[in-house]
């Protein structure tokens, strides 16, 4: 074979390959441009307006008295499992959106008993990252997970830095009403919204008051008159991780 | 391999299906095991609500990161206008596109909701770091792709130097991104630092020059050539360079982090399993990455007795198992260490607050790994079937270029 034919049939060869890959493509392109520009608009269309319920002037908190907590109590565990319809259950899989932490403080030997949930962050470093906007923040500072449009990255649960998010390993059954949940999705504390849209407040702080106890405050931090924000302003309170600056919504007192 | 009519080299036809078939097993074993962990949940890998990242997401960074750095070749060919480099190019950039392809896949069919991915196509969150990863992977692929083109179209090989410009830029600021992925995790004392950016860069370096020198070889012996000796030496150096590089970095970001006080418990745990005597991570660490995955390579490539094909293949090779160690130190062994939520406190918990956690990866973890890298294989397969993907020396040209 000469070069010249050599030539001729590179460049036939050429001409095939170009013309199948402009053609591949330009539908390789269209199939996957297509179906995407269109759910697009079906995706912006439904989107909600602002939720009627929660209002900017509100910042819903809690304050939790570690004096008052009994080492090995879980009236709050119990009560938020039954309220949301969580099993329960403590292996490494399972939800868990309230748990008691037992710490001791290794210079001293002090310990105390501390409930540890969302703390339901001003800055929530799960919003930040959440890739598609499911991790989001109430106008009133509840700290929420939209279960339609959380994909189950878990990058909230990597960012989270008080190990408040859960991720939904088995299918679930005999689901609450009120509280939708999914496998396959990240989950938390919610303050027990659905109750505080109904002018209640959480259902751990409802048990710890009913108990006796009286360890759990919730209400409007906000508010200068409610009995919260007085006792925020009046008593030294702690936030947990201050050092990262996130605001969160739920202060101890006495840690 | 033979060369046809119009003067390109494929790949025989029997052994292009036989390696069509083995990576299409590959990757119908990761689809499977993908559908199993959908149907059952996640509650059948060894991931839990502390290890929330497993052995997939060490497979499909190292994916990731090595595909931008695969496409270094291609940049030292075309940007820096290396002759020994340019025709090298096209192979580099199509095992950038591959390699990208099988990362996000192992990522996406891992997500809890896999069949939500129109959801995470069409919101966006720009603050997160993984919002902009979605479009650094995607804009990756449509620059390679354009590159790719203009190094193919002869009427456009003047934009070629341009487009890989572009495509350099880019893989900087895709691996940065992968990079920031956890660089951005303030919380996590494994984590959390701006180091982690410029070190997964010049991993990327090691890994993608390791990969492309795998792949190089394999397609010259599959074809029964001799990759010309000037070639092997000058890319041996380079590969040496980049693990050293890579080496000192990783050496930075532990040295930072053993001056904070606050992170010493953490650096005490990973590098010598205090806390946890059964712990895998200080083994990994020294033995996998340290003295396999670098310092290994590191005497084959360099000492002036060594340096052959096969010892600079061996050395390659050993790059790559040394990033796997590597990266699941860091990710696995960056979660298994508990959060430090009350500084000064033992603590426990009935959620493993204070406990250092097990993590043992599960068989269809493994299955959607390697299936990632199977889906690359064949797409770097028939790529190279369909189109001249296989570098061929101009040898005078290299003789002109005089350096060895």
């Amino acid at each position: 074979m000469t070069k010249a034919d050599r030539d001729t049939g590179s460049r036939q060869g050429l001409s095939g390959r170009r013309a199948f890959l402009g053609l591949a493509a330009a539908g390789v392109g269209g199939v996957l441009l297509a179906p995407g520009v269109h759910l697009m608009e079906i995706a912006q269309a439904a989107v909600p307006g602002p939720s009627p319920g929660a209002s900017p002037k509100v910042r819903w908190g809690l304050l939790i008295d570690t004096t008052r907590c009994a080492p090995g109590c879980t009236d709050c565990v119990d009560a938020c499992n039954t309220e949301n319809g969580l099993s329960g259950g403590t292996r490494p899989t399972d939800s868990q959106w309230i748990r008691k932490v037992e710490i001791k403080e290794i210079r001293t030997g002090r310990s105390q008993s501390v409930p540890v949930m969302c703390q339901h962050c001003a800055e929530p470093p799960c919003v930040d990252v959440c890739p598609t906007g499911a991790s989001f923040k109430r106008a009133d500072g509840i700290v929420l997970v939209d279960r339609h449009s959380c994909i189950g990255c878990r990058y909230c649960v990597m960012a989270c830095p008080y190990k408040a998010r859960s991720f939904v390993h088995e299918p679930l059954v005999d689901q609450k009403a009120d509280v939708p949940r999914g496998k396959g999705c990240v989950e938390g504390c919610t303050l027990c919204v659905h109750r505080i849209d109904k002018g209640q407040g959480p259902a751990c702080v409802e048990a710890c008051t009913k108990a006796g106890h009286q360890a759990m405050l919730f209400g409007d931090l906000n508010d200068p008159q409610s009995e919260i924000a007085r006792r925020v302003h009046e008593l030294a309170t702690t936030q947990l991780r201050a050092d990262l600056r996130l605001d969160p919504g739920v202060r101890y007192q006495g840690l | 391999m033979k060369q046809t009519l119009d003067g390109f080299y494929t790949l025989e036809e029997r052994i292009f299906y036989v390696l069509l078939l083995l990576g299409g097993g590959l990757t119908l074993l990761g689809l499977t095991a993908a559908r199993s962990v959908e149907e059952h949940g996640h509650v059948i890998t060894g991931m839990t609500n502390q290890v929330v990242w497993g052995l997939p997401h060490v497979f499909a960074i190292f994916l990731i990161v090595a595909a931008s750095g695969v496409l270094n070749v291609a940049s030292i060919g075309s940007v820096f206008g290396e002759k020994l480099y340019k025709p090298r190019a096209p192979l580099s950039g199509l095992l950038c596109v591959a390699m990208l392809g099988g990362g996000l896949m192992v990522l996406m069919l891992d997500l809890g909701r896999p069949e939500r991915l129109i959801v995470a196509a069409t919101h966006y969150n720009f603050k997160s770091v993984f919002a902009w990863n979605v479009f650094l992977y995607s804009g990756m692929v449509g620059i390679v792709a354009v590159y790719l083109w203009t190094m193919f179209e002869r009427r456009m090989n003047r934009w070629s130097k341009a487009a890989g410009l572009a495509a350099l830029v880019w893989r900087f600021a895709l691996t940065t991104g992968t990079g920031s992925i956890f660089g951005f995790l303030v919380a996590r004392q494994a984590y959390q630092s701006a180091l982690l950016a410029p070190l997964f860069i010049v991993l990327s370096f090691a890994w993608g020059l390791a990969v492309f020198l795998v792949v190089q070889s394999a397609m010259y012996a599959w074809n029964g050539q001799r990759l010309p000796e000037a070639v092997q030496k000058r890319m041996a150096r380079l590969l040496g360079v980049f693990v050293a590089g890579a080496l000192y970095l990783v050496g930075v970001y532990h040295l930072t982090n053993l001056y904070f006080a606050r992170q010493s418990a953490f650096e005490a745990f990973i590098l010598l399993g205090q806390g946890d005597a059964s712990s895998e991570f200080p083994a990994l660490f020294w033995a996998g990455y340290v003295a396999l995955g670098a310092l290994a390579p590191l005497v084959l490539l360099l000492h002036p007795r060594l340096g052959g094909p096969r010892c600079t293949l061996a050395a390659s090779a050993l790059v790559v198992l040394g990033a796997f160690a590597l990266l699941y130190v860091f990710i696995i062994g960056g979660q298994a260490f508990p959060l430090e939520i009350f500084p000064g406190h033992v603590v426990t918990s009935s959620f493993g607050d204070g406990v250092i956690e097990h993590y043992r990866p599960s068989l269809p973890e493994l299955l959607l790994g390697l299936g990632g890298i199977g889906a690359a294989f064949v797409l770097t397969a028939i790529g190279v079937r369909v189109l001249d993907f296989l570098p061929q020396d101009d040898f005078a040209a290299l003789g002109m270029a005089g350096k060895d």
